[in-house]
């Protein structure tokens, strides 16, 4: 019994560790990855037309196998997403997708809460870098914020227990919080990174957070290489603001997660600029950007590429294509350094295929 | 009881007059719509004796000593009418009776003034943060944050000037876990239509009253539909009573985002304890830091003030490095709640001056004054200012 369960977290520390091996069905050539690329809604086709075009001109071995993504419902009357969608992300484990709209009172839950429990999405990871050419007030940020996503304050479950007062659950479980722990562990030790800090609020939430914080210290055990540290919730939001450099990377429950996450996102320049990616069991990752469908501007050419450019960036590193990730990065910070061809959201007022050619025309510079 | 019914009795007189405009809140709000933020004729009196007050003085841990220590020197050299009844807490013990000591004396004199009581959560869980329980016997409801640019002090961004009202007693600060099966904690978010309602008017009072044009509400009604679906709901109710000031909400990580890009867009933010605590520390944060913000907790009929980001400061103890800023800010906010104004903005103006133009600052906001000669200073303005004081 406690060996299966050691053999499974083994295989999921070592399967989230070990650089991912190329993919290859019979029918593709030598070297190509196959992703699963879900293009969303509102701006979603235009962005990942744009970042398709500028993989085909790094010349990247990624082979591109677009799903839609929809709420249909399965037999028994769950609501599932399309079962081609869900066979393509399961052959090729890796997915970059678009912004989805969540429509109100459609009757079924929003499909990014339908992909995270289809494929236990577990860890969302948002690496938060300044970028040079786009100024914000601040200025060398550079961490990393890892966000237990399956459980915590958003487990949905609610009760209203008599008229006029409502109870929320938050749910913490020894399991969730050791798995974000080890992938948190696992991923400063991969990336290089120096420490580990666990954000909490165990001082008010003694049982919940000090769960959580206790699983923390445990996996801390078996690393010693990395620094960790544990930080009130609050001192980690005052500090973040007066001094971004001083912390690396962050772990923490659901709700502090979401929080802090769109903290950083708008240290560097907000949702439009942030790469993000959801690690799930079994070796799955689907890589995303975090902003809207705006669909105001969608059709318009007119939408900003970065952060589905950046996610894709990141998904190339996951997969252990660095040279091609760092090519494709340099491209386009350069762009947004020159500041000549800049979307509307970054200060310019170029269209999204202009910013997209520039890129294109730099990549293909470099080789 | 009796303060209640009197209460009540004068509800029933203004409930006629405002019933139209506030309808069903007047019932639910009977007793807070007649006390102001000071205190009402029905409810319990600062204690006054001699024409001075008594103040319940709670030092805390950390810093909290040495800074109430300053707060008494400079009542003292202002010849400030404030005694103060001195209440130990000892964070390290497990029994609950040195916080029920003061709770009593806070009680006893109305008014507190407070350094932060340490939590150390290697104790189990039984042992509940002392600060929370003072906060929800006392029934402080209101927790008020004024955050503003300081023209000395160097920031990233200009121009705030945010009020911030937290729901200080429900929430996620509940203090209601269970471990329901082996390795699964549960943990209980309590939201009410009645403390939303009262937050909300409070927010709408304070507004009024201050000259705000707009009120934002902070949530995560996406996600938690029922429980911030019902704050804002509340909300939402108030705001039709007070037609002068305009109404919005935003989502808790928008609102991070927006504050830390454009906070000048924001006037007065409303909402429950645990965005609150978030938002408070983000904007405490853009405006210099914890060492510049005081703080205050408003119930019905108490009132215990400290500072804004409730850092007890144990790396900085007893080093002569802590900003007296926040505590001696916070002393002034209780002044005024006491009605010495004068006190209030002699101390208030001296502290502002020491800050902006001689620029003495302590490490925290990037000088290199200690914080006796912070005080000493400020102690120098009071005196230049013709007031009568003690010796220096």
């Amino acid at each position: 019994m406690a060996g299966n369960a050691w053999r499974s977290m083994l295989s999921q520390v070592v399967g989230v560790a070990v650089r991912r091996p190329a993919l290859c069905s019979t029918s593709l050539p030598r070297g190509m990855h196959t992703v699963t690329m879900i293009p969303g809604d509102g701006i979603g086709p235009e962005i990942s037309s744009a970042v398709m075009k500028i993989f085909e001109a790094a010349k990247a071995p990624i082979q591109w196998e677009e799903r839609n993504v929809t709420a249909i419902k399965g037999p028994g009357g769950k609501w599932m997403i399309p079962p081609d969608a869900k066979e393509s992300m399961d052959k090729s484990k890796i997915g970059l997708k678009g912004p989805l709209k969540t429509p109100i009172a459609a009757g079924h839950p929003s499909m990014n809460l339908l992909l995270r429990k289809t494929f236990d999405l577990y860890a969302n990871v948002r690496p938060c870098v300044s970028i040079e050419g786009y100024k914000t007030p601040y200025t060398d940020v550079n961490l990393v914020t890892i966000r237990e996503n399956t459980e915590g304050e958003y487990s949905g479950i609610e009760h209203l227990i008599v008229d006029g007062v409502v109870q929320s659950i938050k749910l913490i479980t020894e399991d969730a919080s050791r798995r974000i722990a080890e992938y948190a562990f696992e991923y400063a030790r991969n990336n290089q990174r120096s420490s580990v800090t666990a954000v909490h609020k165990a001082n008010i939430m003694r049982m919940s957070d000090g769960l959580f914080l206790r699983k923390c210290r445990e996996v801390a055990e078996a690393y010693k290489d990395i620094k960790f540290t544990e930080m009130y919730l609050d001192t980690v939001c005052l500090n973040m603001v007066q001094d971004p450099t001083e912390f690396d990377v962050l772990v923490m429950p659901n709700l502090y997660g979401d929080i802090l996450s769109d903290l950083c996102a708008g240290l560097i320049g907000g949702l439009g600029v942030t790469p993000s990616g959801n690690i799930g069991a079994n070796g799955v990752a689907i890589f995303e950007s975090v902003h809207g469908t705006a669909p105001d501007i969608a059709g318009l050419d007119m939408a900003n590429p970065t952060a589905l450019l950046l996610s894709a960036v990141m998904m190339l590193r996951h997969m252990g294509l660095h040279g091609y990730g760092k090519k494709i990065e340099t491209a386009c910070f350069d762009t947004i350094r020159d500041k000549k061809v800049l979307t509307k959201d970054l200060g310019g007022n170029s269209k999204c295929s202009e910013f997209t050619a520039d890129i294109c025309r730099r990549v293909q510079d470099m080789d | 009881m009796a303060a209640s019914s009197a209460v009540l009795s004068m509800s029933k007189i203004i409930k006629p007059f405002w019933g139209g405009r506030l309808g069903n809140t007047v019932k639910v709000l009977g007793p807070t719509l007649t006390s102001s933020r000071g205190k009402s004729s029905a409810s319990p009196l600062p204690a006054k004796y001699g024409g001075r007050h008594t103040v319940t003085l709670i030092p805390g841990d950390g810093i909290g000593p040495e800074l109430l220590n300053h707060v008494r020197e400079v009542f003292r050299f202002s010849c400030v009418p404030v005694d103060f009844e001195v209440v130990y807490v000892n964070s390290a013990l497990s029994t609950e009776d040195d916080i029920n000591n003061a709770i009593t004396a806070i009680r006893r004199n109305g008014v507190g003034l407070k350094g932060n009581i340490e939590t150390n959560h290697i104790m189990p869980p039984s042992v509940k943060s002392r600060n929370n329980l003072l906060r929800t016997s006392l029934d402080l409801y209101a927790n008020v944050m004024h955050c503003q640019s300081l023209p000395g002090v160097q920031t990233r961004h200009k121009d705030i000037d945010i009020l911030i009202i937290r729901e200080n007693t429900e929430g996620e600060y509940s203090s209601l876990e269970h471990e329901s099966v082996s390795g699964v904690v549960e943990s209980l978010k309590i939201i009410t239509r009645n403390n939303s309602l009262r937050i909300a008017d409070y927010a709408f009072r304070l507004a009024r009253e201050k000259g705000r044009r707009r009120v934002t509400a902070v949530h995560k009604a996406n996600i938690m539909k029922l429980g911030d679906g019902l704050f804002l709901q509340c909300c939402k109710e108030v705001a039709s009573g007070y037609p002068d000031v305009k109404f919005d909400s935003m989502i808790v990580d928008n609102t991070t985002m927006q504050l830390v890009s454009n906070p000048e867009q924001f006037d007065v933010m409303v909402m429950p304890n645990l965005y609150g605590n978030v938002v408070s520390n983000v904007c405490a944060g853009l405006v210099g830091g914890p060492g510049l913000v005081p703080g205050a907790n408003y119930g019905r009929d108490y009132a215990v003030f400290e500072t804004a980001t409730r850092n007890t400061g144990k790396s900085i103890a007893d080093r002569n490095i802590a900003n007296p800023t926040a505590m001696l800010l916070a002393s002034c906010m209780m002044l005024d709640h006491l009605k010495l104004y004068d006190y209030a903005s002699l101390i208030r103006n001296a502290i502002l001056t020491c800050m902006n133009e001689t620029r003495l600052h302590t490490a925290d906001i990037g000088g290199q004054g200690t914080t006796s000669e912070v005080v000493q200073s400020i102690m120098r303005i009071i005196q230049s200012k013709g007031q009568l004081t003690t010796e220096l």
